[in-house]
């Protein structure tokens, strides 16, 4: 393991360049550059980054192959596994999954696996075939509610498998989170988001947006009405949370969620070519520590501001990937750390003036390990500022369950469903942010995954009891 | 895409619009809302329904340009398509849910300030059908300004008009109208339900608390999904924070913080007479190269 050669470093955007643009920040590994990292793997006989990949990739296995430079082959073994490898191999949180069990990491920097992962991907889109599959029609459809990582990998997967799906999406955009939410300079929306869904589309999905399910439609005429044998719901958790502080309806406040809504799904941050506006703030204080705080800040800062990070616990806690909290910080995204707010504050005209905060200091660990953050007493002090952006979380919307008898909710509103994806009601199905709360995209990839065999065997064995149903 | 299958100019700057949208028709309900969406480039506008057809398929909106987007969607002429019509959303008005026999027992009057006055009719409308009697008043600046009030007439049990300079019915405000109302002749109201301006909503939610009749308003927060994503359209109700969106658009007006409200409804004024002023620029300038 002595002569391990050094991590090959990715090309990126400058970060005073990237600051004032929405372009894409990391340019990616070109052939050679993903062959000489390929050449980094030990292609361990008990690969422990495979363990560590929410939906099992065979790294050790692809990684061989972009080595031997055939790249079909690793886009093929990547496939049996994963969806949207493009995707992924941007946004995991790959320090915490596959690169951080790897063992090269161990004295070493780990193999570059997200990089790596994207590089396929992308070759994948460039090179692929762009022909529609021939798949044999079994002659049952399923419907999937959202359009989001879960959605797009249930249908992908039924529809292999004969399905006549269709995705209903709310919004006029296909994607959910990956559209709505992750900034363009993170996941390019056209030359990315767009190209991965055609690929669901090239398997015969059909996609309906504006669709509201629980409004336009319920799950109810889904099955009832419009002939789906099976439901599967992957509406995520898009509800954004607020503190509760005075002064959050000020003018200037905004949820993560609208800001990011504004600039990712409506285009604000090109005003020349779209209509909807977003708030150029001057100071920016984004409140959270996570991905979305990240792309907030970050956002914010492009569009011209001095932005800050507000988080109550140290540096060490963000939970934000560490890749993210590096770039923000290159870009000159200013981090108050150990800080929470208790009011915002307003000028005469009622629009935001100031972020009134205490220091916090970090006590003992929680149920959750983290040391628990208390206030510093006497350390209340005003941060100024023009605009402020809560980015404390999501949580699932209430509009399906609602609308829905017989389906179940937790305490934290998200839906009951067993492993499988199985929710409390008969030919209805969930997985992903709906059912776990925020997390990530690959997570919702495979539950949206699990959710389609488990539609699978359900319609299989109703069909088996359907002559002895009467009607 | 969704065809526009009728368009009438009822006034000046104010047009209507009959949407083919059989989904929405299907589903629609009095009170809800829908986000349209005119071009590609667009905002996502929300509107009250005004009126909806199942058979037909179709989804009826009252569109005033007051901004870039709405005079956008205005352009479109009939026969033509717009990009988005997602809808209903907002939970239904809650007389939707009410036994009408309890209904009929009750006095109820809609108070409507301008193209406010589009989303009474379908309210008035279903009561009426329902056998259910509702007086209405129209206010509006001038006789000019009055939209649907034939419509309103062949479904209220009594209307009342009310302009600013008195060139049609009472002369004054909605609220002397309907101080007029209660206080001169004596009539007697258990519900009032108000949809306009803000501002007109606010004056009116202060008088009948002073005459002590309870009073519901349709608010028009600002938006962006209209699902309860974003939150643009929180507004503060008994001291609380809720969603336009999804807990409304219907609240009760003694309960709505409407200084908040429209100062919140503000927010991005500036910027939007900006892009108002350089897109009537931009089209003054393609005028003069014809």
């Amino acid at each position: 393991m002595a002569n391990i050669i050094s991590r090959t470093p990715v090309r990126e955007q400058e970060p005073a360049t990237r600051a004032a643009n929405f372009e894409e920040v990391c340019y990616g590994f070109n052939l050679e550059e993903a062959q000489r990292e390929a050449s980094r793997c030990l292609h361990c006989r008990n690969p422990r980054c495979v363990k560590a990949c929410p939906v099992g990739i065979q790294i050790p296995n692809f990684i061989a192959a972009i080595a031997e430079g055939d790249l079909q082959m690793a886009a093929n073994i990547i496939a049996e596994d994963s969806l949207l490898p493009s995707i992924c191999g941007r946004v995991c949180p790959q320090e915490s999954q596959c690169e951080g069990s790897c063992i090269v990491g161990i004295k070493n920097e780990p193999v570059a696996i997200g990089k790596l992962e994207r590089f396929v991907g992308d070759w994948q889109l460039e090179n692929g075939t762009a022909e529609k599959a021939v798949i044999e029609p079994n002659g049952k459809k399923v419907a999937v509610v959202g359009s989001g990582p879960a959605g797009l990998a249930c249908a992908a997967d039924l529809a292999k498998w004969g399905y006549e799906v269709t995705v209903f999406e709310a919004l006029h955009r296909l994607g959910g989170v990956l559209s709505y939410g992750i900034p363009e300079f993170r996941l390019p929306k056209e030359r990315i988001v767009e190209r991965e869904i055609a690929k669901v589309e090239r398997l015969g999905v059909k996609f309906e947006k504006n669709i509201i399910v629980g409004r336009t439609l319920t799950i109810d005429s889904l099955l009832d009405e419009e002939g789906f044998a099976a439901v599967f719901i992957g509406s995520g958790a898009g509800l954004p949370k607020f503190m509760g502080i005075e002064g959050e309806n000020l003018n200037g406040v905004f949820s993560a969620n609208e800001f990011l809504t504004r600039i990712n799904l409506m285009g604000a941050y090109a005003p020349e070519r779209f209509d909807t506006p977003v708030r150029r703030g001057e100071k920016v204080a984004v409140v959270g520590g996570g991905n979305v705080a990240m792309d907030a800040v970050r956002s914010a800062k492009r569009l011209g501001a001095d932005a800050y990070i507000i988080y109550r616990r140290s540096e060490a806690e963000l939970p934000a990937r560490v890749e993210e909290v590096h770039h923000a910080k290159e870009e000159g995204v200013q981090f108050a750390m150990l800080t929470n707010p208790v009011a915002v504050v307003g000028d005469e005209k009622g629009w935001v003036r100031a972020l009134r905060c205490v220091r916090m200091e970090l006590g003992e660990p929680d149920e959750s390990g983290r040391r628990s953050p208390v206030v510093v007493e006497g350390s209340e002090f005003e941060l100024e500022c023009d605009t402020v952006i809560m980015a404390l979380g999501t949580s699932p919307n209430p509009l399906i369950a609602s609308t829905t008898e017989g389906l179940e909710r937790n305490r934290r509103g998200c839906l009951v469903a067993s492993e499988e994806g199985a929710t409390t009601r008969e030919g209805v199905f969930a997985g992903g942010d709906a059912v776990t709360g925020a997390a990530t995209v690959i997570l919702a990839m495979g539950a949206g995954r699990k959710a389609a065999k488990a539609i699978h065997d359900y319609i299989r064995s109703t069909v088996d009891r359907q002559p002895t149903k009467s009607k | 895409m969704y065809q526009i299958l009728r368009k009438v100019k009822l006034a000046e700057n104010i047009y209507l619009m009959d949407i083919h949208a059989p989904r929405v028709a299907h589903s629609a309900h009095p009170g809800q809302f829908v986000i349209v969406r005119a071009t590609k480039e667009g905002e996502r506008i929300p509107l009250t329904i005004s009126d909806f057809d199942t058979e037909r398929g179709s989804v009826q909106i009252v569109v005033q340009t007051l901004g870039v987007s709405t005079l956008k969607l205005c352009e479109i002429a009939e026969g033509e398509c717009i990009e988005d019509f997602a809808g209903p959303l907002g939970r239904p008005s809650d007389f939707v849910y009410e036994n009408v026999e309890d209904l009929k027992a009750k006095r109820l009057l809609f108070i409507a300030g301008g193209v406010g006055t589009a989303p009474v009719y379908p309210q008035v409308k279903w009561l009426h059908e329902h056998g259910v009697e509702a007086d209405v008043i129209i206010g509006a600046k001038t006789k000019e300004l009055l939209i649907l009030t034939d419509e309103m007439r062949s479904v209220a049990s009594n209307l009342y008009i009310a302009t600013d300079d008195g060139s049609e019915g009472f002369k004054g405000m909605v609220t002397g109208c309907l101080k007029e109302l209660v206080e001169v002749q004596g009539k007697h109201y258990d519900t009032v339900i108000t949809i306009g301006p803000m501002i007109m909503m606010k004056f009116v939610a202060l008088t009948t608390k002073e005459l002590g009749i309870p009073t519901i308003a349709s608010l028009n927060s600002l938006m962006v999904d209209g699902t309860g994503m974003c939150g643009a359209c929180r507004v503060s109700v008994g001291g609380k924070t809720k969603f336009t969106c999804v807990d409304g658009p219907e609240f009760d007006a003694h309960e709505v913080d409407f200084d908040e409200a429209m100062r919140r409804s503000g927010q991005y004024r500036t910027e939007e007479q900006r892009r108002l002023e350089r897109y009537k620029d931009h089209k003054c300038r393609i005028g003069l190269d014809k």
